[in-house]
């Protein structure tokens, strides 16, 4: 469960938010909304514990973390707007490269099945570099399979995908929700998720 | 509140000295195997080591006795000049491209992992240095012996330039001039090792024997390899902040 209370953002004098307070349970997807600007990012980058907030607190399974605690690390899966990708590796060495380093075995046989579930088997061996922005999307999506994080944070994860790549995103958030894991995505667009898993935090009201 | 904990999704978290062995690896093979597939960005760092080095002789004297006195001076301000020169690339591009949050959200311990980053910059640039040097040294007549101490003296240097250089190269992240904020914030700390490096071969030179500068040396060594992972990676969580 994730639990955050009293959540305030500045950037330099400017306040982006406060008060803000939720709390997802296993299985649940939090999705925040709001006009460009108002700490949609900052928001999910403090969730994934890259950055500390002003003030409040987030809480993992009732315990208080903060910015890059062990407790945070070994759980999140952050898909922020840089891929992490390196140009001169190729589609299949990125993928391992990142599974490996979130702890994660990457044999050949699931990487070639994650890599064919996001259609990009064909494109396996191409470097980065010559890849779209939808296929280097799906890199990132094959490693969110790989992973096998708890808690999922997506920031714009439909950008660049296409309309079978956005099917896919809901796809596997789906299932990941459905294995008891969480997710929290800043989106403009629908993730296709039922109502009923769904709380929405809209940022940008909240100051006035 | 612990069985509200997903149980299938979780991978068993690994346990920590295995992790800080395993994340050093991880860096180490990577940053070694991106160094490879650019390698002519090496090529370049080492003919700049090369060609600094052989512009004294040209620019001073070809007078034998002040060139074997240059030598070991010259070739150690050119390996600190080639250090400095490939340090911004150290976690700038990972920086830029998002792999640098991935690695400090890693379950590896982040020292670990800038450990492995800072080993790959030194097998990559530092020990050619000091493959090099001797050869570079024919050009300044200086013997043997001189040549010998002077490589061993980079051999135990050249990590320290990495260790440190790595401390201002996660400093300066993010910033436009990076480059040149980097060279002063890191040069005035290269300054000891420079002056043991260098003195090692003076003094063997003057018949006192190189013992008591390579052992400093070999104490900077030291000190770097223990508190520069964690200063550094201290410095990369700040950047990300």
């Amino acid at each position: 469960m994730l639990e955050a209370q009293n959540l305030a953002a500045r950037r330099g004098h400017a306040e982006l938010f406060r008060d803000v307070g939720f709390r997802v349970g296993a299985g649940d997807a939090l999705v925040v909304t709001g006009p460009n600007g108002t700490g949609k990012t900052t928001l999910l980058r403090m969730l994934a514990g890259l950055s500390a907030p002003s003030s409040g607190e987030i809480h993992w399974n009732g315990r208080s973390v903060g910015p890059f605690s062990e407790a945070l690390r070994g759980v999140v899966a952050y898909a922020g707007h840089l891929p992490a990708l390196k140009d001169e590796l190729t589609a299949e060495e990125n993928l391992a490269s990142l599974v490996t380093l979130s702890g994660a075995k990457a044999p050949p046989g699931d990487l070639d099945r994650a890599l064919e579930n996001v259609a990009l088997s064909h494109r396996r061996h191409l470097p980065a570099r010559v890849l779209s922005a939808g296929q280097r999307r799906r890199i990132g999506l094959a490693r969110l399979l790989l992973a096998r994080r708890p808690l999922w944070i997506l920031d714009e994860p439909v950008t660049a995908l296409d309309a079978a790549g956005a099917a896919l995103l809901a796809r596997m958030v789906h299932d990941h929700l459905d294995r008891g894991g969480l997710a929290v995505a800043a989106t403009h667009q629908s993730l296709g998720l039922e109502p009923a898993r769904v709380q929405s935090l809209a940022l940008g009201e909240t100051v006035a | 509140m612990a069985a509200e904990a997903p149980t299938d999704a979780v991978a068993p978290a690994p346990p920590a000295a295995d992790g800080a062995l395993a994340g050093l690896r991880w860096a180490l093979a990577r940053d070694l195997k991106l160094a490879f597939r650019s390698r002519a960005e090496l090529g370049v760092q080492l003919l700049f080591y090369v060609i600094v080095v052989t512009l004294f002789p040209l620019a001073t004297t070809p007078e034998r006795n002040l060139l074997s006195t240059m030598g070991p001076g010259v070739l150690w301000v050119a390996a600190l000049l080639a250090s400095l020169l490939s340090l911004p690339r150290l976690f700038a591009t990972d920086h830029a491209d998002g792999t640098l949050e991935q690695i400090a959200l890693s379950s590896y311990p982040l020292e670990a992992l800038v450990s492995g980053k800072i080993a790959a910059h030194w097998l990559t640039t530092g020990l050619p240095v000091v493959l090099l040097a001797p050869l570079l040294g024919l050009q300044y007549y200086m013997d043997g012996e001189s040549l010998a101490i002077l490589a061993m003296g980079l051999l135990i240097g050249t990590p320290i330039l990495s260790l440190l250089g790595a401390i201002g190269a996660a400093l300066t992240l993010g910033l436009k001039s990076g480059g040149g904020l980097l060279a002063l914030l890191i040069l005035p700390l290269y300054v000891p090792v420079l002056i043991f490096g260098a003195g090692a071969v003076d003094a063997v030179r003057a018949g006192l024997g190189a013992t008591a500068n390579l052992s400093l040396l070999g104490a900077g060594l030291a000190l770097a390899l223990v508190g520069a992972p964690f200063a550094a990676a201290a410095a990369v969580r700040i950047a990300l902040d």
